[in-house]
């Protein structure tokens, strides 16, 4: 089933001229058409300006299409009337980790979610401590957001969406401003609430992070350049070229070795090269 | 040095004042504050005093910790202490060229300092022993009657609690600007007062401008979480009255009861 459906979807922005007149800006996103299937993992690669944020945003109706459109669970973002049912079922979380809390403690902020959407304090609590427990953060939950590092206030942005009970996460480039064991953390968590049925939409610039998902769009100035798996993807050098994207290190190693295009990951070449070894 | 402040800092604890609804320790201060300016002597301000060292025990905030914000508003003090120990009029205590120190300059100094450190130390409570949130929700609650004449209740504690969490978001973002302009030979230590200030130009329009473009990535985070204003929405803790809150409404009333009693002590040192 389609949870997601992405049809002609053009945003183009307009800025107002000295004059006070509104002039066309360029065209972030151009005509472009796909859908997520309920519980796929879908990433989003491209180059800045590529589109791939502002993509992010049309997704749950916090920017809505100049023409086309985005349906949601057979919701369109541009009606009104179903706005906050679409953000309650598309969560969302922003690349900076500082600027998307709003509480000073923990779990006062996870709460800001289902506290918005009115759900009774006993049902918030316990959806709360659950969401905290599944990023790992319940040991924290007392303690000042400004005390904690990067990669864990990411995974209280994560808990804030995960408490509304979402049916879909988009991940607008969460690890970009974190270091590598940060990232690591906050990976291992999105591969896990996939793992437990969530649609997540991954958009990201690290190559290694768009090849955990079932399905990678390559995004250029505007346009999809290339839907497919990660396999597919790796094996066309031509597309890599032409969007400006690196291969992961795995997949250039497993190239330079010429080895099997089977190999996606780093147990995969350990394995492989076992085997090899023998 | 920023850090040093307490004022307006939670202190994390358990206790029966910790537990009271926010709304009891918000009434209680005002009431408190108040107090302070009723008492005309010093046998008040030891009853004050005594009831502040109760609640302090009680509320097992360590006594370092609450000096520690004292510290910060230590100039004040002082400020005030010499500026009344100087400037009344009456019987000589000594003098010197125009300087003039009175016996009753001398007992207003003392009164007015012991006035303002109870201040401080007496709200600092409030804010030591309430987590931000409940506060600003306290707040929130208590402002709600005031709505029905169109005051935006939910509004302003929101606002509140966006302020509070974003202090030391902005105190690194100061620390970053200011490292960054020091390291491009930005001078903000010497010359004169004028020149200081000015030098703190290059650090506040970035500040400004940083404070714009959290502003806006918070709005659409919030939005993105389903936020659309104060009605339809529930609270995770619902602060309400308990027992606790009776015995400390009990203990406001007698309290202030003695605070004007102790006006008509007779006193000592006239």
């Amino acid at each position: 089933m389609q949870f997601i459906e992405v049809k002609d979807l053009t945003v183009e922005f307009t800025r107002i001229a000295e004059d006070g007149t509104e002039v066309k800006g360029k065209r972030a996103i151009d005509g472009i058409s796909f859908s997520v299937e309920k519980g796929s993992f879908v990433s989003v690669i491209g180059m800045n300006g590529s589109g791939k944020s502002t993509l992010a945003k049309c997704l749950n109706g916090l920017l809505l299409p100049s023409s086309g459109d985005v349906i949601v669970d057979g919701m369109n973002t541009k009606d009104e009337s179903k706005l906050w049912d679409i953000r309650s079922r598309v969560g969302m979380v922003f690349q900076n980790p500082d600027n998307q809390i709003v509480s000073s403690i923990v779990e006062d902020d996870v709460a800001f979610g289902p506290e918005n959407l009115g759900v009774p304090p006993a049902e918030i609590r316990k959806r709360v401590d659950s969401a905290l427990k599944q990023v790992g953060m319940y040991e924290h939950r007392l303690k000042g957001a400004h005390m904690l590092s990067g990669g864990q206030k990411q995974r209280i942005a994560i808990a804030g969406a995960v408490a509304m009970r979402p049916e879909c996460i988009v991940f607008d480039e969460p690890t970009a401003m974190l270091d590598p064991r940060g990232r690591a953390s906050v990976m291992d968590i999105i591969r896990e609430l996939n793992s437990e049925g969530i649609t997540t939409i991954l958009i990201t610039h690290f190559m290694s992070e768009a090849a955990q998902a079932d399905r990678i769009i390559v995004m250029n100035a505007g346009h999809v350049l290339s839907d497919s798996t990660p396999r597919e993807l790796f094996a066309d050098m031509d597309m890599i070229n032409r969007a400006g994207l690196e291969l992961p290190p795995v997949v250039e190693l497993r190239e330079k070795l010429g080895l099997p295009d089977s190999i996606m990951t780093v147990d995969d070449m350990i394995a492989e090269l076992r085997k090899l070894c023998r | 040095m920023i850090r040093d402040i307490t004022l307006g800092q939670y202190y994390p604890g358990e206790s029966p004042i910790h537990r009271l609804d926010a709304r009891t320790k918000i009434i209680a201060t005002i009431l408190y504050i108040i107090e302070l300016f009723v008492v005309n002597n010093f046998w008040g301000f030891l009853i004050a005093a005594a009831a502040l060292f109760a609640v302090i025990a009680v509320s097992r905030v360590p006594v370092k910790f609450i000096f520690r914000g004292l510290t910060a508003v230590f100039i004040i003090i002082a400020f005030t202490f010499i500026i009344n120990l100087f400037m009344v009029d009456g019987r000589v205590l000594w003098h010197w060229r125009f300087l003039t120190i009175t016996y009753e300059g001398v007992s207003r100094a003392f009164f007015m300092a012991v006035r303002l450190v109870l201040l401080i130390i007496g709200s600092s409570m409030m804010t030591l022993t309430t987590k931000p949130i409940e506060l600003t929700d306290g707040l929130e609650k208590l402002f709600k009657p005031f709505s029905l004449i169109g005051l935006p209740s939910h509004e302003i504690a929101l606002m509140m609690t966006i302020a509070l969490r974003f202090i030391p978001t902005l105190m690194e973002e100061t620390d970053k600007i200011i490292k960054a302009q020091e390291a491009r030979g930005a001078d903000f230590e010497s010359g004169n007062l004028f020149q200081r200030a000015k030098s703190l130009i290059p650090i506040l329009i970035p500040l400004f401008i940083s404070s714009f473009r959290i502003a806006q990535d918070l709005a659409l985070a919030m939005e993105a979480r389903c936020y659309h204003g104060g009605s339809g929405r529930t609270r995770m803790n619902e602060i309400h009255f308990a027992k606790g809150d009776a015995v400390a409404a009990v203990l406001m009333v007698l309290f202030l009861a003695v605070i004007i009693a102790s006006r008509y002590i007779p006193v000592l040192y006239k």
